[in-house]
């Protein structure tokens, strides 16, 4: 039987000054069912957000909320009208309670006074039908983790009444088993009838959730039809405009000798019990869950965080004493997964970023251009010049900054921790070329990831921190992503 | 869709080049043809202009060492209390028969102490220097009262007297008085090493992102530490310029002084929030505030609304800072 399609759009577009962000989409979820909206990054997916929850007017198209028009002129109006936004930056009070956060907004009132009685009552019945009463409504919404404070942001949504929702990225930040916890509420909201976008890069995530989808490319819905009837690679090509010769690229990879040997080495709280070797030549990957303690190993190794026991040698020494920022004159660099608050200084240039590391006592703006200016065209960094700052460019080319910044100090062994995070596959392709070309040029490559197919494609061998410490590193050929994940979280349930 | 956004970013940098390095400047002229208009004869002078340097170089020479502050991140609320403290040193070293350049030395070595107290706490406790200052505007004040004696301190009359002074007609070859030449060689020093060494450059690093700046190797604690000596020794030279023109020592001199300096800091374009700021910019700050306070003076307008206008023209230039910053979602 056909469901009712409850939320259209037909036509809508939508420009800011010479740009033209919106270029005709259309889309259309019925009530009951998941409709899967990917997009790269730029691709007009946070525009059509910004009209669906009132904060835009299209300048042209319509929209229907099952048989009437749907013209929100403020993101309260279309929250009245049931249309709710899960973003992916989280929009809640971390001062004020869970119950508060609910009903902020629309708070139940007895004339001036808000009626906590109701307020409460309400807050208990939005979590218990998400599936989670033991978030008490009193609680401060800072003392909840990240996926409790989701499902606060999803009961806001659902106690406003709302019969449209919308997900942002919503897994960005979630561990594997919270990411499995999200997709069941998600599927509990789907069959109560609420219609439901689902947006994400991730096309696992996609055919997980969805039946429909809709692919965004420069501002257009470019192809739409039943998850089913598609294939990955059909995907890929419609998101990107062309053909994708491979992914994962891989050329002839020399091994040579270890140097990186990590030997049961033990932070003061994470990691704990890590053995490694890396040869020159090798790209091996760290999986894992959230919180195993990859990032604190990357980190031990850097000499970032102490190291309670063990040893670890680099190009064949012992290392004997830490201090940050010593490892990079062994020819150690490491490309930090928190790209906003670590790893780039935002209002600076990309020279001054990517020279950091290197300076010399005394410097010269003109050799510095030039010396960042040779990386920007190896790798293509969109950009005017090396005199830009990092802010205004996009993601996947802030990563190739970050990267840029182990070459120019001609490090061999690179520490890489999510590299790939938060953008989108074109860019996610040209990292995993630029990863493969370096391993090719003898460089030793350690890449933490919470992304196993990438893994699979890039790395040599695959190694999985679990909680008793970090496994063996087994050939790629040798292992899969079943034994991989059974292996990160069988030692969680001990 | 690829050549729109590139076009867009060029329009956005154009503005903001100019704001930040025209915008400071062209305020300057604003005001100085503003006055100059309403009173060509008074105000456009030789000797006017003579004036305003003088009166705007001991918080010029402070806001030089504030910028290096506020463009790691930092601030330091004290810098008055500071000066107070060295012009006190100064003149009790004087009353002691110490010679002249000793007791100018001691007074810009008590102000780089003391910046290296305050940067210890900030580095060592893990202090904010918005707190750590805070405590230091009073001790230092304090400090200075108790070594005074609460009274002002008066010395023998030395060449440290004369450099802030209007040149007698012998001395008319030098153009400016001697503390003037300091101010702008030390702005000119101190652009240099923003510009040209790496412990510039790990300033604007480490105001722009620390972490980053630890991620990259840049020693944190240390550089912080030197960053609030070297700040504050600046404050100690313009202790001995505030000396100078006082001719005594007086605990409770530049009391307030320092958010005059912080203002011309960020009206020649730094960020509170650290990374960026200009030593030009800063001097340029410093005059606008000079000029439209001796403007106002030579218009017969009452204090409080120079007081008012000084303020209005701190807001505006902070506002025209968002509008640089202002990015197209």
């Amino acid at each position: 039987m056909e469901k009712r399609s409850l939320l259209r759009m037909q036509g809508v577009r939508k420009r800011f000054g010479a740009t033209l962000a919106l270029d005709g989409v259309d889309l259309r979820v019925a009530e009951g069912s998941v409709l899967a909206l990917i997009g790269e990054n730029g691709a007009g997916k946070s525009t059509l957000m910004k009209i669906l929850s009132g904060a835009y007017l299209p300048d042209e198209g319509k929209m229907w909320l099952g048989d009437e028009e749907y013209v929100p002129r403020n993101p309260l109006e279309a929250r009245q009208m049931g249309v709710g936004m899960i973003y992916q930056e989280l929009s809640l009070a971390p001062h004020l309670s869970v119950a508060e956060n609910i009903v902020l907004g629309l708070e139940p009132c007895i004339g001036p006074f808000v009626d906590r009685r109701r307020m409460k009552r309400q807050a208990v019945e939005a979590m218990s039908d998400l599936g989670r009463p033991s978030i008490q409504p009193h609680t401060l919404v800072q003392e909840l983790s990240i996926a409790e404070q989701q499902l606060v942001e999803i009961a806001r949504a659902i106690s406003a009444g709302c019969r449209v929702l919308i997900f942002d990225e919503p897994t960005s930040s979630l561990g594997r088993k919270d990411i499995e916890l999200l997709f069941k509420v998600i599927l509990k909201l789907k069959d109560k009838g609420i219609a439901i976008v689902y947006i994400s890069h991730f096309l696992e995530e996609a055919r997980a959730l969805a039946t429909e989808y809709v692919v965004l490319r420069d501002g257009r819905s470019v192809s739409a039809g039943r998850m089913d009837d598609i294939t990955n690679p059909e995907i890929i090509e419609s998101m990107v405009g062309r053909k994708v010769e491979s992914l994962y690229p891989r050329t002839n990879r020399t091994p040579g000798e270890a140097l990186l040997e990590l030997e049961n080495v033990s932070g003061w709280i994470k990691p704990c019990d890590a053995s490694l070797t890396l040869h020159r030549g090798e790209v091996v990957g760290i999986a894992g869950i959230v919180g195993a303690g990859r990032t604190e190993l990357l980190r031990a190794i850097f000499g970032l965080d102490a190291v309670k026991k063990g040893k670890i040698r680099i190009q064949g020494q012992l290392r004997t004493e830490r201090a940050e920022g010593l490892e990079w004159n062994r020819g150690v660099g490491m490309v930090s997964e928190d790209r906003k608050g670590e790893g780039l200084a935002l209002n600076l240039s990309l020279a001054d970023n990517i020279t950091l590391s290197s300076l010399k006592r005394f410097v010269s703006p003109s050799q510095l251009q030039e010396r960042s200016g040779k990386w920007v065209e190896q790798f293509s960094i969109k950009c005017n010049d090396s005199s830009d700052e990092v802010n205004s460019l996009s993601g996947g080319n802030q990563q190739k900054i970050a990267i840029s910044r182990l070459l120019e100090h001609d490090v061999d062994v690179l520490l890489l921790d999510e590299p790939t995070r938060g953008i989108d596959v074109a860019a996610k392709a040209e990292i995993y070329r630029l990863i493969d070309e370096l391993a090719h040029r003898g460089k030793a490559i350690l890449v933490v990831s919470s992304y196993l197919p990438e893994l699979f494609g890039i790395c040599d061998g695959i190694a999985v921190m679990g909680k008793s410490g970090l496994g063996p590193v087994r050939r790629t050929e040798e292992t899969s992503e079943k034994q991989v994940m059974q292996e990160a979280t069988a030692s969680l349930s001990l | 869709m690829s050549s729109k956004p590139e076009l867009r970013m060029k329009q956005r940098k154009w503005w903001s080049y100019w704001l930040a390095n025209i915008g400071p400047l062209a305020g300057l002229g604003v005001v100085i043809l503003l006055f100059g208009l309403l009173r060509p004869r008074t105000f456009l002078t030789a000797d006017n202009f003579q004036v305003m340097l003088l009166q705007t170089a001991v918080v010029a020479t402070a806001a030089l060492g504030m910028t290096l502050i506020i463009i790691s991140g930092g601030i330091d609320l004290s810098i008055g209390s500071n000066i107070a403290l060295c012009t006190v040193v100064i003149a009790l070293l004087l009353k002691n028969n110490v010679s002249p350049l000793l007791a100018a030395t001691g007074g810009v070595a008590t102000g780089a102490a003391c910046g290296f107290l305050i940067g210890f706490l900030i580095t060592k406790l893990r202090l904010t220097p918005f707190i750590v200052t805070l405590g230091t505007w009073g001790a230092l004040r304090g400090a200075a009262k108790g070594f005074a004696g609460e009274t002002m301190v008066s010395a023998p009359s030395t060449w440290l007297n004369d450099l802030l002074q209007t040149l007698g007609p012998g001395k008319r070859f030098m153009i400016f008085p001697p503390g003037v030449w300091l101010m702008i060689g030390l702005t000119f020093l101190v652009g240099a090493m923003l510009r040209y060494t790496r412990f510039g450059r790990h300033i604007f690093a480490i105001g722009s992102n620390e972490q980053t700046a630890r991620l990259c190797g840049v020693p944190i604690g240390r550089t912080k530490l030197l960053i609030y000596t070297i700040g504050l020794a600046f404050a100690g030279i313009a202790g001995v310029l505030q000396f100078s023109y006082l001719t005594v020592g007086d605990p409770t001199t530049a009391a307030g002084l320092e958010l005059a300096i912080i203002a011309a800091v960020v009206i020649g374009g730094g960020s509170l929030n650290g990374g960026e700021g200009s030593v030009f910019g800063t001097v340029v700050g410093a005059l606008i505030m000079t000029v439209v306070a001796n403007g106002c003076t030579k218009m017969n307008l009452s204090n409080w609304v120079q007081e008012i206008v000084t303020g209005l023209i701190i807001i505006a230039a902070v506002v025209l800072d968002r509008l640089r910053h202002k990015r197209v979602a």
